[in-house]
């Protein structure tokens, strides 16, 4: 079997019958909307365009690099979409790459699905879209701003994706809260160097070769406030909780204990651990996850900064 | 090499193969929801489940084994619940190192939680190797689907083929570029920053043949008289007998989620 699972899929079962059904509805209404959105801009190419390039993202996930020791980084795609092809469409292209990946593949539940598609088709283009137009705002259209942007923004999907299959579980009563942010958010935080770097190769050299297939993904007047907003929600609202939900000092320090075995034994599963990351050495685990959270707020604060002096200058 | 082995439907004439795929997804679906319904700890409709599974499964020709190879791909994401074992308050069974107790609430909710997803995982796994693609997109266009959507799936499929041959080709390519001498002292494969800067360079090539094939294919659908209307053809009947068992099936699915919420509620 070519096809190689990614991680994010939540098999049925994991999740609550409640949670599984009220992140359907939310599923459905964002794949709802931005049906109706990509129809407007593609018109009478939309069902071509969009089948190819669905169809290009789920083949891209087999793409993989070795990073050390037999482990491998490879692509989940909606950031790329996103930098692309603007957020509504990433939106159905996910849609359509993660269903067919449930209904074909049994890669993540049927059930379970509605949650699949809000990790993986909501928020990741949500997540990244915000990010990059920012960088590319900041650098007012220079070359870094495209490449930094593309980096962070696919790093940040991802955090912030497994953030969410954090939340889930934790809310199922599968996987305690205190130990599912700590795990998911440190080995996605790995994991989304990978998908960085590879957003980042695909799009420069899409930068240097075909430079007017960028522009497909400029902002539309019409509807980007809403993912403007919610997608810098969305990040802030799961940065935050995660250090929330496991702020508990007994949890923390079971994690510390226990952060050897869980990394070693999710091998098979999460493909991009080096295995000298993380030496069983609990408080460089919990650097990492920290540092994580911090490196994204900080982030946030810098960019925030400096679009506020911009503007200041510009006006 | 070619993809075709992609396609993980096995064509066979069992009575499961012959159900109409506007009822065998539905069903389906009801068989993951009502094993998502039943209580942590509710092991007779667990049993039951399981039964009802493995009677399916051997009606439709395929073989127990098959479905237990498949069903492995989602034992990776069990770990994942792995810690629910250690944290449950409750009698304690067992006591490990690091102050570490597994206890039997723990256990019961792991067990419940591993059994759960491999049930409905043979389920779906059922599901997508007993129905021809094409009728899993009537099913959905039942299922009250948009008809925009529904072509971009059946258009993906059919495109999916095409385009994982070019991604293997290229990850041929790669390969055979990527020599590596028996002499340790040659340096070779460059960092793992390079490496990744290679595979997003395929990945935007990907990308780009990709779109560029779009834009083909639009001008053959033009070319055909498209014009952007989406038309299906009318939806054939199902037959009545299949129609009757379903909703049976369904009743008693309704059935056993009331007595097992009563009886373990």
């Amino acid at each position: 079997m070519l096809y190689s699972p990614a991680p994010m899929h939540i098999p049925d079962g994991f999740l609550s019958v409640p949670l599984s059904i009220a992140l359907w509805i939310i599923s459905i209404v964002v794949i709802a909307l931005s049906t109706r959105r990509v129809s407007q801009d593609l018109g009478e190419r939309e069902v071509p365009v969009m089948g190819v390039l669905a169809a290009a993202i789920f083949a891209g996930q087999m793409l993989n690099f070795t990073v050390t020791g037999g482990t491998s980084g490879h692509l989940m795609g909606a950031a790329l979409a996103t930098i692309l092809l603007g957020p509504w469409a990433a939106v159905l292209i996910m849609t359509c790459v993660v269903g067919v990946q449930a209904l074909i593949f049994q890669d993540g539940g049927l059930l379970a699905l509605g949650a699949n598609l809000f990790n993986m088709a909501v928020v990741g283009p949500f997540v990244s879209y915000p990010i990059y137009r920012f960088f590319q705002r900041m650098s007012t259209g220079q070359k870094w701003g495209v490449f930094v942007g593309s980096f962070i923004a696919a790093w940040t999907s991802i955090f912030i994706a497994s953030l969410a299959v954090a939340l889930q579980l934790a809310l199922s009563g599968t996987s305690p809260a205190n130990i599912a942010f700590p795990a998911m958010g440190g080995i996605h935080a790995l994991i989304g160097i990978g998908e960085g770097l590879i957003t980042l190769g695909a799009v420069s050299l899409i930068y240097a070769s075909r430079r007017d297939l960028l522009k497909l993904g400029e902002p539309q007047p019409k509807g980007s406030t809403l993912i403007w907003i919610g997608g810098t929600l969305l990040a802030i609202l799961l940065a935050v909780l995660s250090p929330l939900a496991s702020s508990n000092p007994d949890g923390l320090e079971w994690v510390a204990e226990q952060a050897g075995f869980l990394e070693r034994a999710s091998e098979p599963s999460f493909t991009i651990i080096p295995d000298y990351i993380f030496p069983g050495i609990p408080n460089e685990t919990l650097a990492t996850i920290i540092a994580g959270i911090l490196g994204t707020l900080l982030v946030l604060g810098v960019t925030l900064g400096i679009a506020y002096l911009r503007r200041q200058k510009t006006a | 090499m070619h993809a075709h082995f992609l396609d993980p439907y096995k064509p066979r004439s069992s009575p499961i193969h012959q159900l109409d795929a506007r009822l065998k997804v539905p069903l389906v679906i009801a068989f993951i929801l009502t094993t998502s319904l039943i209580p942590i700890g509710g092991w007779p409709f667990y049993i039951f489940l399981t039964a009802v599974l493995l009677s399916a499964e051997i009606l439709s020709d395929l073989g127990i084994p098959f479905f237990f190879k498949r069903a492995a791909l989602a034992l990776p994401f069990v770990l994942a619940a792995l810690p629910v074992l250690f944290t449950q308050t409750g009698n304690v069974w067992v006591t490990l190192p690091f102050g570490l107790t597994i206890t039997a609430p723990g256990v019961e909710r792991f067990i419940s939680v591993a059994l759960k997803a491999w049930i409905s995982v043979q389920a779906a796994i059922l599901m997508a190797s007993t129905t021809p693609f094409p009728e899993i997109l009537l099913a959905l266009r039942a299922l009250r689907l948009p008809k925009v959507l529904v072509s971009i799936i059946g258009l993906m499929w059919r495109y999916l083929f095409v385009i994982v041959d070019e991604t293997i080709r290229m990850m041929n390519a790669r390969n055979a570029r990527s020599g590596e001498s028996p002499n340790p002292s040659y340096k070779h494969g460059g960092s793992v920053f390079w490496r990744a800067k290679v595979t997003g360079g395929m990945a935007g090539n990907l990308f780009i043949r990709s779109i560029e094939r779009s834009d083909r294919i639009y001008h053959a659908m033009l070319s055909r008289g498209y014009d952007g209307e989406i038309r299906h053809l009318p939806l054939p009947s199902i037959p009545e007998i299949q129609r009757w068992i379903s909703v049976v099936v369904f009743v008693s699915f309704f059935l056993i989620v009331v007595l097992a919420r009563v009886l373990w509620g």
